[in-house]
């Protein structure tokens, strides 16, 4: 019994004297810290994603503080931790536009002609050591062994059928997916940008005929029947311009391989 | 009493190398070394603690925890002197000397969980060492932590420009290069000291 009495009040008191050293300690020892480089911190994501491209978080609230970095870095917070950081700082919120990431492949499994099957490690670059292709037959196409949905800290990336699906409502636009294809299929695109080709292939009509059921074939009708002239083919692939893009949807309702996505319908 | 003293620190810099012959510190040995300036801030860091740890933790052990029959608790209450000490150490380098403070950035903090300055309490009481002998081991442990991490920073400046296959890149030449090293320290081994 003693034992463990003398135990407790042992370590206790260690424990009590140690702690009144160091609370001596940072009083002597004290630094000032800017305060409003702690009120940033505390209105950031917190996700340590990288986007804003310093070291974590802590490291954009610092370069915040002292005035380096502008506001509206924060992808992860987006629009509204912009508009807190700027009122702690003191300045104008010039707004930051909100980004999504969009894979532009619609090539599952079951569109998708197949070349082989790939049994490797499920690992895109590992994929890539073949030639530079994937599985699939069209040479554009997802690979879909998900590096990006790995690299994904917000559970916005997923593989669905072999092909790469972002989840908008999920997606915060850090880019993190973006660094990971090593196809670089992946790209971010305005979140307020509704319509996308969901296709990337510039072989000739013909050619993506044989290999994708989805693929873009270069027909030029979503640049026939486009009311704002926005949506022009290139190498016989339909691309939007999003300065142009009314946001109609006419060009996905027309489009006879329904490959032009639109979203929030 | 001298030459035990020179024995002991000896001993510790050298032929039981805690790095080198113990592997005991590994961790901010590896993490702390890819600059000389960094490694020798963190051995001047490791020296003061083990140091100070040595002197404390030896008068805690013998003036409170065996009179008291709590020698079990020695582990416990070694790693509470450890962890303020460090804390300690954080603050003040943090005030004084900022530069170094974010060089060592979370090796700092990490020194609380160096198994050396651990490993020198405790083999403190294992080898019923004194007062004035424990914190000579201390100190020359951390002296010897010093040597060690410092000569291996610079071999790996060195290695910086030196051309090795692309396979080797980053950590497993560094892995090598410090196994070299400790090869070389083994030749220590074999020395008697009076």
């Amino acid at each position: 019994m003693t034992t463990i009495l003398y135990s407790i009040l042992v370590l206790g008191v260690l424990g009590a004297v140690f702690g009144a050293v160091l609370a001596f300690a940072a009083r002597i020892f004290h630094v000032e810290v800017d305060p409003r480089q702690a009120a940033v911190r505390e209105v950031l994501a917190g996700a340590n994603c990288g986007g804003c491209g310093y070291p974590g978080c802590d490291g954009y609230a610092k370069a915040v503080a002292a005035g380096e970095a502008p506001c509206n870095k924060c992808v992860a917070g987006g629009a509204e931790t912009a508009a807190k950081v700027a009122e702690i700082m003191g300045v104008s919120n010039d707004g930051a536009e909100k980004m999504v990431a969009f894979v532009p492949c619609s090539g599952s499994t079951e569109t998708a002609e197949l070349r082989f099957r790939y049994t490797g490690p499920e690992d895109c670059r590992a994929a890539m050591l073949f030639g530079d292709k994937s599985s699939k037959l069209c040479s554009f196409a997802c690979i879909g062994l998900g590096n990006c949905a790995k690299a994904c800290k917000f559970d916005a990336m997923h593989i669905v059928d072999g092909v790469a699906k972002v989840d908008r409502y999920n997606c915060v636009g850090c880019g993190a997916c973006v660094d990971a294809c090593p196809k670089s299929i992946v790209k971010l695109i305005p979140e307020s940008q509704k319509i996308m080709p969901a296709c990337r292939n510039m072989d000739k009509g013909a050619q993506v005929m044989k290999i994708c059921k989805v693929g873009c074939i270069g027909c030029m009708k979503c640049q026939r029947e486009c009311p704002a002239d926005a949506i022009t083919v290139v190498n016989n692939l339909a691309q939007v311009d999003v300065s142009k893009c009314i946001q109609c949807g006419h060009c996905a309702d027309i489009c006879p391989r329904h490959i032009i996505t639109y979203f929030g319908r | 009493m001298l030459t035990n003293i020179l024995a002991i620190s000896l001993g510790a810099i050298l032929t039981n190398n805690f790095i080198f012959s113990q592997f005991l510190g590994i961790c901010p040995f590896l993490g702390c070394s890819s600059k000389v300036d960094t490694a020798t801030g963190m051995g001047l860091a490791v020296v003061f603690v083990m140091g100070l740890a040595s002197a404390i933790c030896w008068v805690i052990d013998t003036y409170i925890l065996i009179p008291l029959g709590l020698a079990f608790l020695e582990t416990l209450a070694f790693i509470l002197v450890i962890a303020s000490l460090v804390q300690f150490v954080e603050m003040f380098l943090k005030k004084s000397v900022p530069s170094l403070y974010s060089a060592l950035g979370i090796y700092l903090p990490l020194i609380t969980t160096n198994c050396a300055v651990l490993g020198v309490v405790l083999l403190n009481v294992q080898n019923h060492y004194n007062f004035i002998e424990s914190v000579v081991y201390g100190i020359t442990g951390g002296l010897g932590f010093m040597l060690a991490i410092v000569l291996f920073a610079s071999v790996r400046e060195r290695i910086e420009f030196a051309e090795y296959p692309e396979c080797f890149e980053g950590f497993s030449i560094c892995l090598i290069s410090a196994g070299l090293v400790a090869l070389a320290f083994m030749g220590f081994s074999g020395m008697k000291i009076f």
